[in-house]
């Protein structure tokens, strides 16, 4: 077993680093950046909703207090180091309180999607309502509609002068994806993450072995709005601004159709999907003769259709199929999608 | 300076435009003098950036038509920033990274203002924001040529307060323009002998505005002044109009009429409120008339044309002669020329460049709404921008980088 | 003295103002949620493409008008007749591969919302657009009034009443009741799910047209309204919990008097702030709704 971990890890670091060297051969590393960004947000809600069966409405919501962090403190600091951690710890401290907030509740599916849905409203209305010269967090000005622009963008640590930006940044964005996939693979094969799953799939029955359910969810929970708010960090020395479109319910619904495109209760799926639906919709934004949302909108209902279990596990039948493999079967997609009993 | 031209001249000449990246014998794509644009064309701010983007092509094709800019074509890249900030600043990106353009027009909220200014500083990169704003940015690489404050809000406000009474309730949209709009209309209506009795702020996508009209007839003032924004606000016109408050409280605004709401409502909504801008449709002078006519040859009508429409078609002309008089397209030339009190007349009457804070010097216009029209009620001539001339000097201090606000 | 009684009675006028202010706040969310909540409740099904359908029915009184139907006519009958007939299209088509499987058939009509935005894009422009409020505005006391509030409350009334009266007093209202408490019940008597399940959504989907159809002229339409309408129809309908009629109307009235106060005391921003609050507050106390614990069974 333990062999076969390391066997798992070793190809998951070959894969990626082949991954990160030809990308940029075939796409614009100035967008190749922004897709590393919301492929780690896939991830992000990939980890909670595929292994923990926490369907939350409003991952976004992290994502934004991400961005808002490290804005903020950017311009606080005037560097980016401990903006960047305080942009994972922030959303995570945050999901850790909302969390237990739900979960100590005993919320059922539906009502986490509402509750998830309205706070990351709040956040929309609130930080939309701040344009006010009285909003301010130290030096920053959260700024209302306008976001803020002008922040200090990501630094080589210790060296506020030595910015990174364009290439370099790409590279950094992909290494911490990789090392981010990594942790998450961790994370899975630990009991914690074997838990998760057995919660998932029987929570009465992990719940009568002694385990507290609530606490792991509000955990994980937690882990997934941490991996979130990094996110939120490298779109926000991205685009050199952050707005409140980044709480949006829009956005909330990119991430849910980036998983179940890519593939639920796999790893690599939710990447893959916010990969390609991202890219689609930056080239179906170029041009004018159809609507890119009308392409996302039949992209999402065909899947749900017709490939409900998304592209990851095709693919990997399709890589099984080619190489003869038949070391295991096809990882099955247990994702909640049993009728909800209450309601 | 701009070339009358009659439609069939036009239209040569915009085939030619077209036609002059595939015609090797013109002109080559990299003698091209180019220009970017980042522009709302669609999404709630449309009504205000689509008319802006057919007063730019206009112009880029006027100045093809005439031989071109120091002999070369001037090419025109445009992006359409669908009314979401978070685009402005990819797209401005883009413009500097990949397009290399020789300047950027373009911005229309002050939000997208904001959120490219710093890029385009940082890529030095010329940028041009033609629109109407709430003043104060010092920024040598950049130029204004919108009213603010204290062109427009100064005489509006006395003027309004004179045709209505002292107590003054202000409801403006809910960001840096409504802000601080809201705080100078705040001091001129105290500077004026009046009172400020009530001040609310609306994020740009409210549209139900029942219970802030039910608030503001408890209080029950002589006048409101409305500088709200975008397609959702227009609703409020609408509303106001609805619970018949257009006949009992007079309205005055720094933005209505600035993306044609005064044609969208009708008369009976419009009718009686009280603006001031830089142009109107019903100015009777020469160069209007012939501004109309090329626009008509162009689009077939007059209804699109508003006043930041006809802002962006000066600023682009401005930048024009910036470069005739430079020789060059290089940043610091053309900027010392615009520095030398250069000026452009055109549909909208003269405007010359103060060189201290890189705004303009411009006619105002009193008008009231009649008809879906905006009547000139008093003109006022060559206003400077004494609120950005009390703190900005860019002769002085050619590195400020910084937006001044009103404090009291 | 006759100036304290002045004062008094301005001060009835006003009372009177907030009064319809409120109950338009109720009938408004009323109106956005009738047609979600039919859907959901009978069906158990979360239409998230509540909102386009909404503004489907704007877009269709918008162009009845303009071809010179008369408004009302437009509103009230073409609006959710173009509505109903295209749910019932999508239902056939998408929804009913898909029952049984709650947040499937969320996502699909997810899918669906984007696809009508887009298509809205397409073929309306991206643009504002809409329609001036047919009826002018009235006095009371030293106040104004605009007219088209009672419109709207008398419309969610009379919505209400249609509801409960289908619901309990016809047969098809019987069925109904039956079919979503027991479908398998049902289906023994001789009725076919699949039919009252395809004949519900119709019905949900023509609600939410009328709805759109008829707040058309109080905001500007643009291709994306829809967002603002399914949180708070969405938030209403699973506050107000299983039972239709009572729980539609017990969230509705909570919310609206929260949001309306709270718009009135400060600024519509914290109204709407103050809804959600109270929402989520609401779902931590009774986390099934409102009607698991008061007016248990009823409609």
């Amino acid at each position: 077993m333990v062999g076969a971990a390391h066997k798992d890890f070793a190809l998951i670091v070959i894969l990626g680093v082949v991954l990160i060297l030809g990308l940029p051969l075939m796409v614009d590393t100035h967008v190749l950046t922004l897709l590393i960004a919301y492929g780690m947000l896939a991830l992000s809600l990939g980890l909670i909703w595929g292994f923990g069966g926490v369907l939350c409405f409003g991952q976004a919501a992290f994502f934004g207090l991400g961005a808002y962090t490290f804005a903020v403190a950017g311009i606080n600091f005037n560097e980016s180091t401990l903006p960047l951690i305080l942009a994972v710890l922030v959303p995570a401290g945050f999901a850790l309180v909302l969390g237990a907030l739900m979960f100590y509740g005993r919320l059922g599916d539906v009502y986490l999607a509402v509750i998830t849905l309205v706070v990351s409203l709040i956040l929309f209305r609130w930080i939309n309502s701040t344009a006010g010269p009285d909003y301010t967090i130290g030096a920053a000005r959260l700024g209302g509609f306008n976001g803020i622009p002008g922040f200090p963008i990501l630094n080589v640590p210790g060296r506020p002068d030595l910015m990174i930006w364009g290439e370099t940044l790409y590279f950094v964005a992909a290494v911490s994806l990789l090392i981010v996939f990594l942790l998450v693979t961790w994370l899975l094969r630990s009991s914690f993450g074997r838990i998760a799953v057995g919660i998932r799939e029987n929570e009465e029955r992990v719940s009568l072995l002694g385990f507290d359910i609530r606490a792991r969810k509000t955990v994980l929970f937690a882990i997934g709005a941490a991996i979130a708010g990094l996110a939120g960090a490298f779109y926000a020395t991205w685009a050199e601004v952050v707005t409140p479109t980044l709480f949006s319910l829009q956005q909330s619904a990119e991430i849910i159709i980036w998983c179940i495109v890519g593939g639920l209760g796999t790893r690599f799926g939710p990447i893959l999907g916010a990969g390609v639906l991202a890219y689609l919709k930056f080239a179906l934004g170029q041009q004018n003769m159809i609507d890119n949302m009308f392409v996302l909108g039949l992209v999402l209902v065909l899947f749900v259709l017709f490939l409900p279990r998304g592209l990851a596990p095709e693919l990997a039948r399709g890589w099984h199929w080619i190489t003869g493999a038949r070391r295991k079967p096809t990882r099955r997609n247990h994702a909640p999608r049993a009728e909800v009993s209450n309601g | 300076m701009i070339v009358t031209l009659n439609r069939r001249s036009f239209l040569a000449s915009t085939a030619a435009a077209t036609g002059a990246l595939m015609m090797p014998g013109i002109a080559r794509a990299q003698d091209a003098i180019r220009v970017g644009t980042v522009l709302d064309v669609s999404g709630i701010f449309d009504a205000y950036g689509t008319p802006m983007d057919m007063a730019q092509r206009l112009a880029v094709s006027e100045i093809n038509d005439a031989g071109g800019l120091l002999d070369r074509p001037v090419e025109l890249i445009s992006y359409d920033t669908q009314s979401d900030i978070a685009l402005y600043t990819q797209y401005a990106q883009r413009l500097v990274r990949q397009d290399n353009v020789d300047v950027v027009h373009g911005g229309i909220l002050s939000a997208s203002r904001e959120a490219i200014r710093q890029t385009l500083r940082r890529a030095n990169t010329l940028y041009f924001y033609n629109v109407q704003y709430e003043g104060g940015v010092c920024d040598r690489n950049a130029f204004f040529n919108g009213v603010t404050p204290a062109q427009q809000a100064e005489v509006l406000v006395p003027w309004a307060m004179s045709r209505s009474g002292p107590r003054v309730y202000i409801l403006a949209a809910d960001y840096n323009y409504g802000q601080i709009t809201a705080r100078w209309l705040q001091k001129y209506v105290a500077d004026n002998g009046g009172e400020t009795v009530g001040m609310d702020f609306f994020p740009l996508d409210v549209s139900d505005f029942g219970s802030t009209i039910a608030r503001i007839q408890t209080v029950a003032p002589d006048l409101v002044i409305a500088p709200l924004v975008g397609g959702a606000h227009l609703s409020f016109f609408r509303q106001w109009a609805a619970a018949g408050m257009n006949a009992r409280i007079p309205l005055a605004s720094t933005t209505m009429g600035v993306g044609n709401e005064h044609k969208v409502l009708t008369p009976d909504e419009g009718n009686g409120m009280m603006v001031a801008y830089n142009y109107s449709q019903e100015l009777d002078t020469p160069l209007n008339n012939a501004f109309k006519e090329r626009w008509i040859a162009a689009y077939g009508n007059t209804d699109a044309i508003h006043e930041i429409a006809v802002s962006h078609y000066m600023g682009f002309h401005l930048w024009a002669e910036g470069v005739r008089r430079a020789g060059s397209v290089d940043r610091d030339a053309v900027i010392e020329a615009m520095e030398d009190g250069l000026s452009v007349e055109g549909p909208s009457g003269m405007m010359t460049i103060d060189p201290q804070t890189h705004h303009t010097t411009l006619d105002v216009h009193l008008m009231e709404v009649r008809d879906q029209k905006m009547e000139v009620a008093e003109s006022l001539s060559q206003r400077p921008p004494v609120d950005t001339q009390a703190v900005c000097n860019l002769t002085e201090n050619p590195d400020d980088n910084t937006q001044y606000e009103i404090e009291f | 003295m006759v100036r304290c009684c002045l004062k008094e009675a301005k001060r009835m006028d006003l009372a009177v103002v907030i009064l319809v202010e409120v109950l338009y706040a109720i009938a408004w969310l009323v109106l956005v949620s009738a047609g979600l909540a039919v859907v959901f409740g009978m069906m158990k099904v979360i239409n998230l493409a509540h909102g386009e359908f909404m503004v489907l029915g704007g877009y269709a009184t918008i162009t009845a008008v303009g071809l010179g139907v008369n408004i009302f006519v437009a509103m009230l009958i073409v609006a959710p007749l173009v509505v109903g007939l295209f749910g019932l299209i999508v239902e056939r088509l998408v929804f009913r591969h898909l029952y049984g499987r709650m947040i499937d058939t969320m996502l699909a009509s997810w899918g669906l919302s984007l696809m009508m935005i887009g298509a809205f894009k397409m073929i309306f422009g991206n643009t504002t657009t809409g329609v001036s409020g047919p009826i002018p505005g009235f006095t009371v006391g030293n106040y104004q009034i605009n007219g088209y509030n009672f419109f709207i409350i008398v419309v969610a009334l009379l919505l209400l009443v249609a509801m409960l009266a289908v619901l309990r007093g016809t047969r098809a209202g019987l069925v109904a009741r039956g079919a979503m408490q027991r479908p398998d019940m049902a289906s023994a008597m001789g009725h076919s799910p699949d039919r009252i399940y395809m004949l519900t959504f119709a019905i949900g989907s023509a609600l939410s047209g009328l709805a759109g159809a008829v707040l058309a002229p109080l905001i500007g339409l643009v291709p994306t309204a829809g967002a603002g309408f399914i949180a708070k129809a969405f938030i209403t309908v699973i506050a107000g919990g299983p039972s239709l009629v009572a729980g539609l109307a017990s969230a509705s009235g909570v919310f609206g008097l929260v949001n309306q106060f709270f718009s009135f005391l400060v600024s519509p921003v914290v109204g709407e702030v103050a809804l959600l609050v109270a929402a989520v507050a609401l779902l931590r106390l009774l986390p099934r709704g409102i009607t698991t614990r008061f007016f248990r069974g009823r409609l």
